[in-house]
């Protein structure tokens, strides 16, 4: 008997049935079968009795039994919206401190959540004016030298571009760009600095970059042809008509003579969201008279400034240009003299570029997909913690809402209906919150466009209709996540004893979940705090890093080609000017050059980092030198013939058995030319700080050497500057200054943390805020809901100060709870993830990790106390009179 | 008058729930008719009648009370309209009248 009792028809049959059966059938239908179920349990056994079961839930779906669509219960959803909306007006005023807890919470991280709707809006729209977008890929080179770590590079070479055009099939049509393309260019009395790119002409048959005039298919084929974009030809030409007209490209100390270029073509503007930027393009067949000589940029390995994109067929599949791509990069490394370097080609799809994977040598700065995700997830932490406060608070209002709802359900609402109110409730407040939300995220759209130069560059965050609808689809989206929870709550609600007895509502109830909520916020609060303070730590240690040379003082002077010794001649006469020196490039905050260095071992060669400077660039920065000496000033035209290099370079080569004393005099060779070395220097930090030393050389040139470096002491420093501006214009009338401290510079690279300082920080405050006014809201409805507990502990003789301990205690324990999850958390993170790619990184300090948690537990104190301490203080005769 | 006459299984299921006075339901009425006809009846095809019987106005239905057997499911009692009596009673008058009119000895042949 009782075995026959548990067995019962199968669940989703039943489930099934009362789906589609009407309801005024279902009830006897159901009867029935049960009844069938329980003689077929009985004669046939109980597998076949629920067989028999289905079949016959199956065999009733007729059209009489079929529910009609309950049009008429759509209608009353409809009608009742306009009664939710009244009800959730009333709701809002009533409870001011509820209300204000949540629209701020919801607006204040709503607000970051538009910023990254719209920045994912822009970056979507990049490539889309291309009309065969989905079938152009660039190929891309990984560069790995031994057992360094792999180079991803967006370049690759003009060598593997020319054989893939030739020897491989697969691809529709092939273009090489490289980068270099500009300079000055003349007509007439007008000059203009232009920046561009070389190119071949299918360049217009794989992109849609359309002429404006000229024609696409002979516009970059004949050498010494340029195409203008519109706005280029604009400053030049004005309004007359360029085409055919000659330009001269000046000469500058790095170009020896004047060239001119005729132009063949006029470039329609380019748009906002293309990931590469130019201002003229240089046909590809100069550049073979130009550099028909120097061998080296034809070379399997110079990797460095080349971009191949390839046009795959309509049907064409990437894998199979891959799988040839594999064996070319295979072929080509073996025939490489130089062993050590491994070379492989991979393909990025278009789409992939400007929101893609980082790579080097961008031919236009883009976004990191990365990063994006991260911010992407921290936004998402901080929308989710203002949906828990909404939940939260709603649950815990129950005393008073059950009742409504009670009477609700009495009148007739079924569960679904006050499902809905509460998920109206919850979107019309998250509308709400939008409204405030678009205002503040009007105010912080130009701050995040001005984080770092490139976002101004990448994006427009303009406003579009589409996005509009975005917003308010998020703000529903995030009204329906928030009002989920309490939905389900009061659906379940027993209206007979919610009306009967007030005091059975479970109050409490939830109370672990709404607990977890808490500390989970806390939690992710404490790790963004925590997290700020490190990065800004590190951050600041960075600019004060000692670098191994002087950066105080010395103004760094970018010659835009000018020579050297005319604007030094010039700047020696102002008298705060103490020092001058001049080199290649500016080190420590970026830029790396390497050059292939043999020593003995003629098959060994390493990649070695070098800068060019004159005689006076040690001394002015203050570099140590261990042993031999300087420079010493040479005739211009002298022959390369001297190095002086680091310490590092000295143990790996193994020179003079690691001695920089006995190093002195030996030779290493570089590109075939023996090199004395001068002296040796102790190591100091070529790249930016996050990477290791390495091998480094300086070179002496009297040639290219881009930059002045002024030492500077002045009391006046505008005046200073302003003499500068002026000595300078007195030279070149083309370009307007470009000086730069050089702590400024170094400041400058570590933008992308100061960038991520500033997100993570502002993330970090609207989490705090968001939590501790959630917060706030739970200690005041669970202290107003234990009043009168509180008032009979005090008749009884309880102290004010027990009374804030038992309040706060729960709340006290939560917060420890976070604290104990989010310091190791944060930690562990930081250790054994981010800092552990920096090379040289800063110790986690005490201050950093636990400042954070101590602030916010004080935040978090004061509201628990102020609330506690009042009601504790509260007459309890008052109290307990009016009940 | 389409609708209104009675099939030969409709004039069954009307005859049985007539003879079952308040114990007619669903289940009921097909445990009977399968006593009384000898084959056997579908749950599937009474339900079907008997809803077309109520569309027709032969039949009315409540609900009665619930009990611990049937998974707690009410029972759906039919009973007779004074429409199902003459719908009835007119079948039945059609055939007596057609068995009147045979002469004995045609039947007997056979």
């Amino acid at each position: 008997m009782k075995e026959r009792k548990n067995i019962t028809p199968p669940k989703w049959a039943e489930w099934l049935l009362s789906f589609y059966c009407r309801p005024e059938l279902l009830e006897d239908l159901q009867g029935d079968l049960n009844e069938y179920f329980d003689r077929n349990v009985k004669a046939k056994g109980s597998k076949k009795a629920k067989l028999i079961y289905i079949l016959n839930v199956l065999k009733f779906f007729r059209s009489y039994t079929l529910r009609k669509p309950e049009i008429i219960n759509l209608l009353i959803h409809w009608i009742m919206i306009g009664s939710y909306i009244k009800t959730s007006g009333r709701n809002i005023v009533r409870n001011k401190l509820f209300s204000a807890i949540n629209i701020i919470g919801l607006a204040a991280s709503m607000s970051v959540g538009l910023l990254l709707i719209s920045i994912v809006h822009d970056m979507l729209l990049y490539e889309e004016f291309h009309t065969k977008k989905n079938r152009i890929y660039r190929v891309i080179g990984d560069y790995k030298y031994l057992n360094e770590e792999t180079v991803h590079l967006a370049t690759t070479s003009i060598k593997a571009g020319r054989s893939i055009r030739e020897n491989i099939s697969g691809a529709e049509d092939l273009v090489i760009l490289r980068h270099g393309f500009g300079g000055d260019f003349q007509f007439g009395d007008n000059i203009l600095p232009v920046k561009g790119l070389w190119a071949e002409p299918n360049l217009f048959n794989i992109f849609t970059f359309p002429l404006l005039k000229g024609n696409p298919r002979t516009a970059l084929l004949e050498p010494n042809s340029i195409v203008l974009t519109e706005k280029t030809a604009k400053k030049l030409f004005g309004d007359s008509d360029p085409i055919g007209k000659t330009i001269i490209q000046k000469n500058n100390s790095f170009e020896p003579s004047n060239r001119t270029y005729v132009i063949t073509g006029i470039l329609k503007e380019l748009p906002k969201f293309s990931h590469m930027k130019f201002e003229a393009l240089g046909s590809f067949s100069t550049l073979d008279i130009i550099e028909k000589t120097n061998e080296g940029i034809w070379e399997w390995n110079s990797i460095w400034s080349n971009y191949v994109y390839v046009l795959l067929p309509k049907d064409g599949a990437p894998a199979n240009l891959q799988t040839n791509l594999d064996r070319l990069s295979d072929e080509e490394n073996s025939n490489m003299t130089d062993h050590n370097t491994r070379i492989s080609l991979l393909l990025q799809p278009l789409g992939k570029i400007a929101l893609g994977k980082d790579l080097d040598n961008q031919i236009s700065p883009n976004m990191s997909i990365g990063m994006l995700w991260f911010i992407t997830g921290l936004s998402f932490i901080v929308l989710l913690s203002a949906c828990f406060n909404y939940t939260n608070l709603s649950i815990a209002r129950s005393l008073r809402r059950s009742r409504e709802v009670g009477i609700r359900k009495v009148i007739g609402a079924r569960k679904i209906q006050v499902l809905v109110q509460f998920l109206s409730e919850a979107t019309i407040f998250s509308l709400i919150a939008l409204m405030l939300a678009f205002v503040i995220f009007l105010i912080i759209r130009p701050q995040f466009l001005s984080l770092t130069p490139n976002l101004h560059n990448l994006l427009t965050l303009d406003l579009t209709p589409a996005l509009v609808i975005y917003f308010i689809v998020l703000a529903v989206l995030i009204g329906v996540i928030a009002g989920l929870l309490p939905g389900f709550f009061y659906a379940k609600v027993n209206p007979i004893m919610m009306i009967k007895n007030v005091s059975s509502i479970r109050v409490f109830r939830h109370l672990n979940m709404r607990k977890a909520l808490i500390a989970t916020q806390f939690t992710f609060s404490l790790i963004f705090i925590t997290s700020t303070l490190i990065t800004h730590k590190q951050y600041k240690d960075f600019l004060a890093f000692d670098l191994g040379f002087n950066t105080e003082n010395i103004l760094n002077i970018n010659l835009h080609g000018n020579k050297p010794e005319i604007v030094k001649k010039e700047l020696s006469e102002i008298p705060e000017i103490r020092d001058i020196s001049k080199s290649f490039i500016i080190t420590s905050v970026g830029n790396n050059y390497y050059a292939s260095i043999k020593y003995n071992d003629p098959h060994d060669s390493i990649n070695v980092w070098y800068n060019k400077i004159d005689e006076n660039y040690i001394p002015v920065l203050g570099f140590k030198i261990i042993s031999g000496h300087n420079f010493i000033s040479r005739p211009e035209d002298t022959e390369e013939g001297e190095v002086i290099v680091n310490e590092r370079l000295v143990k790996l080569l193994n020179i003079g058995n690691r001695d920089p004393q006995k190093a002195i005099g030996e030779f290493l060779i570089m590109d075939g030319k023996k090199l004395k070395i001068l002296g040796v220097i102790s190591d100091f930090h070529y790249s930016t700080v996050d990477r290791e030393i390495g091998p480094f050389m300086f070179r002496y040139s009297n040639k290219d050497l881009h930059y002045i470096n002024a030492k500077i002491t002045s009391s006046d420093l505008p005046g200073t500057m302003a003499k500068i501006e002026k000595a300078w214009n007195t030279i070149d009338t083309v370009h307007p200054l470009n000086a730069t401290f050089y702590d400024d510079q170094i400041q400058q690279a570590y933008g992308e943390y100061s960038a991520m300082i500033k997100t993570i920080g502002f993330l970090a405050c609207l989490a705090i805020i968001i939590s501790s006014i959630g917060l706030l809201g739970m200690v005041v409805f669970s202290t107003e809901t234990r009043l009168r507990e509180i008032s009979i502990r005090k008749v009884l003789g309880a102290e004010v100060s027990n009374l804030i301990y038992l309040l706060s205690k729960s709340f006290l324990f939560l917060l420890i709870i976070s604290g104990l999850i989010a310091i190791p958390v944060t930690y562990l993170i930081f250790d054994k993830i981010i800092l552990s790619d920096v090379a040289y990184h800063s110790s986690i300090g005490f201050f950093e990790l636990f400042f954070g948690a101590f602030a916010v537990m004080a935040i978090a104190l004061i509201m628990i106390g102020s609330q506690t301490f009042k009601v504790a203080r509260s007459n309890p005769a008052e109290v307990l009179k009016s009940e | 008058m389409k609708g209104t006459n009675l099939g030969e299984f409709e004039e069954l299921v009307l005859l049985t729930i007539a003879a079952l006075v308040n114990e007619a339901y669903s289940v009921g009425i097909c445990d009977e008719l399968e006593k009384h006809t000898g084959r056997t009846v579908k749950l599937g095809v009474v339900h079907a009648v008997l809803n077309r019987l109520e569309e027709k106005g032969f039949v009315k239905s409540k609900l009665g009370e619930a009990t611990n057997v049937r998974g707690g499911k009410r029972k759906r009692y039919y009973s007779i309209t004074s429409a199902g009596k003459a719908g009835v009673l007119k079948a039945k008058e059609v055939r007596d009248q057609l068995w009147s009119i045979i002469p004995e000895m045609a039947l007997k042949r056979i």
